[in-house]
């Protein structure tokens, strides 16, 4: 079925808050082939936040998550990702297209601090493959 | 400039850690029945998992620089064997550098196939 073509533009729910520590980050990057000293966590943890902001979109929608394939992911930063930070992701849907019997749907989520700062915007691109018919 | 090659191995049990931690449990990264359901060649690699280990080559190249932006498109799937694993290669060549901002190039092959498109970095060294 595909998806509702009233989805774009909607932003849905922020996530609940995650707190990034020290041992999420290490957990993530010995996940990953690295080894986590100290610092900054690596570029692509926000899509921890990232996927769940999108686990709750799909539920809501009633899209299941086997019928998704990632097809692209980008992450802007306004600064690092730390332990200590809080932080929550907001997702809107930006795009909605059919192809070849896919819909490729467009996201945009933010991530932001305790204070309500931007901190971090990732866009991702589902391809949500139709059933065979 | 040409960046140092680095190598990967992916295993199905790299995908069980990677899925517990990003929280990223599509069974399409580990149930060869359901990624065939959905017209996959096998079970695949996460496109993070694959993205990350990326992220983990340019932080070799560049230890402690800060990560302004990066993106890149899934092009091909990573098919992951039920035994021994899978190499994937990364590949990287600075592209510019101005205004103290770095920007790398990467590929990303996996059995001589580009797996990503366009995977680019804009690092603040």
């Amino acid at each position: 079925m595909p998806v509702d073509q009233s989805l774009v533009g909607r932003t849905f729910p922020p996530t609940p808050p995650h707190e990034v520590t020290v041992a999420k980050v290490r957990e993530f990057v010995a996940a990953t082939a690295g080894a986590y000293a100290e610092g900054a966590a690596p570029p692509t943890y926000p899509i921890v936040l990232a996927f769940d902001a999108m686990n709750a979109f799909l539920e809501a929608e009633s899209v299941d998550l086997f019928r998704i394939v990632h097809g692209e992911q980008k992450f802007a930063y306004e600064r690092p990702v730390v332990p200590g930070d809080v932080l929550t992701a907001t997702l809107t849907v930006t795009s909605l297209r059919q192809i070849a019997g896919n819909d490729i749907i467009g996201t945009s989520s933010e991530i932001t601090d305790d204070s309500g700062a931007l901190v971090c915007t990732t866009s991702a691109t589902l391809v949500h493959r139709g059933a065979a018919s | 400039m040409t960046l140092e090659t680095q190598t990967f191995t992916i295993t199905r049990a790299d995908l069980v850690r990677y899925a517990e931690a990003s929280g990223d449990h599509n069974p399409i990264h580990q149930d060869e029945a359901v990624a065939a359901s959905v017209g996959l060649p096998g079970v695949i690699a996460h496109g993070m998992y694959t993205m990350a280990l990326a992220a983990g080559a340019v932080s070799s190249w560049f230890p402690g620089a800060e990560v302004v932006s990066f993106g890149c498109k899934f092009t091909n799937p990573v098919v992951v064997p039920a035994e021994g694993g899978v190499d994937i290669e990364v590949a990287g060549e600075i592209k510019s550098t101005e205004d103290g901002l770095t920007t790398v190039a990467l590929t990303v092959t996996c059995n001589g196939q580009k797996v990503l498109g366009m995977p680019k970095a804009v690092l603040r060294a």
